[in-house]
C-alpha cells in the first residue's frame, strides 16, 4: 500500500526559457508536416517576451484544474505577411484581453491551438507577457489550414465567442454559428485587417481542455527539437530518434524528381514526386502533406502526419523547400486516435480536401 | 582587353582578357590594404605581356574584403537602424539576435518609428516627419555615421524609406550615409533590415578602399572604368559599389563559377571548385550561378540577400586520409611540406592522386610504397562523394557536365560515377578572376503582385520591362539586354491570387557609351 497520497506530489512544472526556443521550432517545424508555417519568427517573438518578462511555466495537461480559465491563442493569416508586418508589442495580449473582457473571465492559462507551425510558439509569447502559465498540450497534435480543425469541435466546444487583433489596436468580437463560419468570417476580417492578425478562440474550462487536447505536444515538440541539435552536434542524422520518438513508420526514401505547385483559393497545393529504389512515390500537398501514393495505390493520408525530413539530418522539410534534388526521408505518424473517428474524418480527413478516397493508413498502425 | 582581378583572403590572382582569350595571368598575395597588392598585379600583368594602360577598356574587380571585415568585426561604422511601421513590428526590434560582437562592433542603435505599408500598398500609418526629425537628431547624438532605413513592405512601396531618408539628409546634412532596404532585400523584414544595417555599417570602409582603388588606379595611367563584381556574377559601378557594399560578399564563389563557364565553353554545367580543405559545389544555368532560395547566415546574422547556391564538402587538396576517411581535417596551406610528396609525413588526398597517376606532383617515390587498393579505394571515395554533392545540386534530370577548377582540382577522378568526364579548363586556377573579367550588367525585379484587377501576362510585361529598365540604367548595353531569369511563386492564404514575380535582365557592358 502506498503512502504517498497523490495530492502532494507536486505537479511537474517545465520552465520555459529564451534558449530553450531553438528546440520547440525545430521540432514544431515537424509537427508542421510540411506547413503551419515557419517557426522561426515565432521563436524570436517567445524568445523576446521570455527574455523580457522572464521565464513562463509549461504546466502539464493533466495538472490544469477543473475550473481553469484557458485561452488559447493563434496567429492567423498569410505567412509571407508575417514575416514581414511582424506583430506589434501589444498585440497577443490585446487579443486575450479583448475575448477575456467580453467573457467577463479572468483567464488563469494560456493555451496552444496548433502545435505544428509557427502556432507553437505564439502562446509561449502570450504566456511570458501576461505572467500566465502555458499548457503543455495543443488542440489537434498537428498543423491544420483552417481554425475549425481542432478536436475541441468534435466535444462541441465553440470556437467563438473568438476576438480577432491587429496591430493597429483593432479587436473585433464574432459570435458564431459555427466553428466553419468563424473560419469564414475571420478569415475575411484577417485579410481586411492586413492578412496576419492573433486570434483568441476556443475559451475552454480546465476540465473542457484536458477532454479536447492533446497532452505533451509542446514537449514533444522540443525533444524532437533535441534530437536534431544533438545529432547536429555529433554529425549525424536525427532521422532514426525522430521515427522512433513518434511511433512513425517511414515509407519511402529518394530523390525529389519533379514538384509542381499552384495556387488555388488561397492553398499553395501541389505534388512532389520522389524516386526511390522501389519506383517513383507522389506526395500531394495543400499547405500540408496530405495524402501519398505509390504507384496507383494511396499508402497514407491525412489525418495522419506525413512528414518529410531532410534524410541526412533529420530536420524537417516544409512543402516550400522542395525542389529537385531534395533528399527526403518520407515518415507518417499517427494522428491522436479521435482524428480517425468519424466525425475526425469529416473535418480534416482526405475527402474533406477533395480526395476520393477513403483515410489510408500504414498497415503498421493497426497492429 | 579587359582586366580581372579577384582579392581574395590569401591570393590576388588578375588576368589580361581580350575577348575570352587571356594574355596574361598572374597570382600574388593579397596585402592588408588591398591596394598594392592590386598594384603589383597590374604591374606583374604588364611585365608577362607588354600593354599599355590606354588599351584597357575596363577594370573588373572582385573582391572578399567586405565579407571578411564583418566577419572579424573590424572597419564597421557607427550604425543607426529605423525601421518604419509602429504600431505594427515592435514585438521584435531592429538587430534582434544579433552576435553581441557585432552589435558592441556597430555600436547598433535602433529606432522604431511610424510608417510602413499592408501587401496590398494601403499604409499601416503614416510618416510622421517631427518623429523621423527627432530620431535623427539622437542619432546625431549618438555618433552616427551611417543609417539603414526599413520600412514594412517596402518591396511593394519604396515611399516612406524614400521620404524618411530625405528628412534626415535634411536634418544631418546631404553627406550621411543612408541605406534602403528596399534596394537591398527582399519581402521578409527582419532578413533584409538585418542586410541593410551590414551594408549601413560597411558603408565607410567601401568609401574609403574603392576610393583608394580609383586613385591608385588612375595613378597607374588606367583611364578605364572600373567595376566591382556582385554576387550574382554581374557588375556594378564605383558609385554603385560604394552603396552596396554587401553586393560583393558572394563574388569570389560566383566568380569563380562563372570563370569556369567560360573556360569550359559550358553555359549550363555543374562546377567543383576544389581548394586546399574544402569543395564549392554550384550549378551555373547559361553562365549565372542558381541561386540559394533560402535565408542566408553571414557572420551569424539571418539575411535574404541574393546568394550563389553552392554545398560544400570537406574534400579538398590538403585533406588528411586516415582510416579509410578523406578529411574533413586538411592539413592546409601546409600541403607543401606536411604532404608525403613534398617530403613530410601526412598523407593527403594529394598524396593519394600523386599514387594514382592522376598527376604528377612532388616527390613520386614517397608514395610508391602504398597499397594499390587503399590507394584505388580512397580515389573511388572523391569520386563518390562529389558526384553525390553534385548530384543534390541538380535541379533536373536532364545531363549535366561537371567542370572542376581550383587548385586542388588535380585530386579528382577523370569521371565521376553517373555524371561522366569531369572538364578541366585552361587557366583554372585563375578562374575567378577571368569570371570577373567577363561580367556583364543586370537589373532586377521582385515583387509581389495582385492578379485580382490584372491579367497574368500583364504583369508578367511590367515586371520583364522593368528588369530590362534597370540593367540599362546600370550600364547594359541596350541593344542585348534581355530577361533571363524569371519565377512566379504563388502566395498561398492571400487573397486575389497574389503572386510574387521575380525577374531578371542582364546584357553586355555598354563601355563605349558610358565612356568618361
Amino acid at each position: 500500500m502506498s503512502m504517498i497520497a497523490t495530492d502532494t506530489v507536486s505537479p511537474q512544472t517545465y520552465q520555459l526559457r529564451p534558449e530553450d526556443c531553438p528546440d520547440f521550432a525545430a521540432g514544431a517545424a515537424i509537427l508542421g508536416t510540411g506547413g503551419g508555417g515557419d517557426p522561426h519568427i515565432g521563436m524570436l517573438m517567445a524568445q523576446a517576451a521570455l527574455d523580457k518578462h522572464g521565464p513562463a511555466d509549461l504546466v502539464r495537461l493533466e495538472d490544469v484544474p477543473d475550473d481553469a480559465v484557458v485561452i488559447p491563442v493563434a496567429m492567423m493569416g498569410a505567412p509571407t505577411v508575417m514575416v514581414e508586418k511582424l506583430a506589434s508589442a501589444e498585440q497577443f495580449v490585446e487579443s486575450i484581453r479583448a475575448i477575456a473582457k467580453y467573457l467577463g473571465v479572468e483567464p488563469t492559462h494560456i493555451a496552444c491551438m496548433e502545435a505544428g507551425g509557427v502556432n507553437s510558439m505564439i502562446p509561449m509569447a502570450a504566456a511570458a507577457e501576461l505572467g500566465l502559465p502555458l499548457i503543455d498540450a495543443d488542440g489537434m497534435g498537428r498543423a491544420f489550414p483552417e481554425l475549425q480543425m481542432v478536436l475541441a469541435t468534435l466535444s462541441g466546444v465553440q470556437a467563438a465567442p473568438m476576438s480577432i487583433s491587429d496591430e493597429k489596436g483593432n479587436s473585433i468580437v464574432l459570435e458564431t454559428v459555427s466553428n466553419k463560419w468563424a473560419e469564414r468570417l475571420a478569415r475575411t476580417a484577417t485579410v481586411e485587417m492586413g492578412c496576419s492578425t492573433i486570434v483568441s478562440l476556443y475559451a475552454m474550462t480546465g476540465e473542457q481542455v484536458k477532454s479536447a487536447f492533446v497532452p505533451g505536444t509542446l514537449s514533444l515538440c522540443r525533444e524532437l527539437g533535441e534530437c536534431i541539435s544533438y545529432s547536429r552536434h555529433h554529425a549525424g542524422s536525427a532521422k532514426d530518434a525522430v521515427v522512433s520518438r513518434l511511433g512513425a513508420v517511414q515509407i519511402a526514401e529518394g530523390k525529389i524528381s519533379d514538384v509542381e505547385r499552384r495556387t488555388t483559393s488561397g492553398f499553395a497545393r501541389g505534388r512532389a514526386e520522389l524516386r526511390t529504389a522501389e519506383g517513383p512515390v507522389e506526395i500531394e500537398f495543400q499547405n500540408e502533406n496530405l495524402l501519398v501514393r505509390r504507384g496507383d495505390e494511396v499508402v497514407a493520408t491525412t489525418p495522419d502526419l506525413i512528414i518529410g525530413l531532410d534524410t541526412d539530418t533529420g530536420e524537417a522539410v516544409t512543402t516550400e523547400q522542395l525542389r529537385f534534388g531534395t533528399r527526403i526521408s518520407l515518415i507518417v505518424a499517427p494522428a491522436d486516435e479521435r482524428w480517425h473517428s468519424e466525425g475526425g474524418l469529416e473535418l480534416a480527413g482526405p475527402r474533406y480536401f477533395g480526395y476520393d478516397t477513403d483515410p489510408v493508413r500504414p498497415i503498421e498502425f493497426s497492429q | 582587353m579587359r582586366i580581372g582581378i579577384d582579392v581574395g583572403g590569401t591570393n590576388t590572382d588578375a588576368v589580361a582578357l581580350d575577348g575570352t582569350t587571356v594574355l596574361a595571368s598572374v597570382k600574388q598575395t593579397t596585402s592588408e590594404d588591398v591596394t598594392t597588392g592590386i598594384v603589383r598585379a597590374l604591374q606583374s600583368l604588364r611585365a608577362q605581356h607588354d600593354f599599355g594602360p590606354g588599351e584597357v577598356e575596363a577594370i573588373m574587380l572582385g573582391t572578399t574584403h567586405f565579407i571578411n571585415a564583418l566577419v572579424e568585426g573590424r572597419d564597421l561604422a557607427p550604425t543607426a537602424s529605423l525601421r518604419l511601421g509602429l504600431p505594427a513590428t515592435a514585438s521584435l526590434p531592429p538587430m534582434v539576435g544579433w552576435p553581441e560582437r557585432l552589435t558592441t562592433a556597430t555600436r547598433g542603435q535602433s529606432y522604431l518609428a511610424h510608417g510602413g505599408h499592408e501587401f496590398d500598398g494601403q499604409e499601416i500609418s503614416p510618416l510622421q516627419p517631427d518623429e523621423i526629425r527627432g530620431i535623427a537628431q539622437d542619432m546625431a547624438a549618438a555618433g552616427t555615421r551611417s543609417i539603414a532605413i526599413s520600412s514594412v513592405f517596402s518591396p511593394i512601396n519604396d515611399e516612406f524609406e524614400e521620404n524618411a531618408a530625405e528628412i534626415i539628409r535634411a536634418e544631418l546634412g546631404q553627406d550621411i550615409a543612408v541605406s534602403l532596404s528596399h534596394e537591398i532585400g527582399r519581402v521578409g523584414l527582419l532578413e533584409r533590415e538585418n542586410a541593410t544595417i551590414i551594408n549601413a555599417a560597411l558603408r565607410e570602409l567601401a568609401d574609403k578602399i574603392i576610393g583608394r582603388l580609383v586613385e591608385v588606379i588612375h595613378a597607374e595611367g588606367y583611364s578605364c572604368p572600373l567595376f566591382l563584381s556582385q554576387n550574382d556574377g554581374t557588375l556594378m559601378d564605383v558609385e554603385y559599389a560604394q552603396k552596396y557594399p554587401v553586393a560583393t560578399f558572394a563574388s569570389g564563389p560566383t566568380n569563380s563559377m562563372r570563370g569556369a563557364a567560360i573556360t569550359s565553353g559550358l553555359e549550363t554545367c555543374a562546377v567543383v571548385d576544389v581548394g586546399g580543405t574544402t569543395s564549392d559545389v554550384g550549378v551555373l544555368t547559361n553562365g549565372f550561378p542558381r541561386e540559394a532560395t533560402t535565408v542566408v547566415d553571414v557572420a551569424g546574422v539571418r539575411t535574404n540577400f541574393r546568394m550563389p547556391d553552392v554545398l560544400s564538402l570537406g574534400i579538398g587538396g590538403g585533406s588528411v586520409v586516415g582510416d579509410g576517411i578523406i578529411g574533413p581535417a586538411s592539413v592546409g596551406y601546409r600541403l607543401t611540406s606536411e604532404s608525403l610528396v613534398f617530403g613530410g609525413s601526412t598523407l593527403t588526398a594529394t598524396d593519394i592522386a600523386v599514387a594514382a597517376g592522376l598527376v604528377d606532383l612532388g616527390d613520386a617515390s614517397a608514395v610508391a610504397h602504398l597499397d594499390r587498393g587503399m590507394v584505388n579505394a580512397m580515389v573511388d571515395q572523391i569520386g563518390t562523394r562529389v558526384a553525390d554533392t553534385v548530384e543534390r545540386m541538380r535541379t533536373s534530370s536532364a545531363p549535366l557536365p561537371v567542370v572542376a577548377v581550383g587548385g586542388g582540382s588535380v585530386i579528382l577522378p577523370k569521371a565521376l560515377p553517373g555524371l561522366g568526364e569531369i572538364h578541366l579548363p585552361r587557366n583554372s586556377g585563375v578562374a575567378n578572376a577571368i569570371g570577373a573579367a567577363i561580367a556583364q550588367v543586370s537589373g532586377e525585379v521582385d515583387k509581389v503582385y495582385s492578379l485580382a484587377t490584372r491579367s497574368r501576362s500583364s504583369v508578367i510585361d511590367e515586371a520583364k520591362a522593368e528588369a530590362i529598365e534597370k540593367a540599362i540604367v546600370a550600364g547594359a548595353s541596350a541593344e542585348n539586354v534581355e530577361v533571363v531569369e524569371f519565377d512566379e511563386f504563388p502566395i498561398p492564404y492571400l487573397p486575389g491570387n497574389a503572386t510574387r514575380i521575380r525577374a531578371k535582365a542582364v546584357g553586355d557592358l555598354g563601355i563605349k557609351e558610358m565612356a568618361r
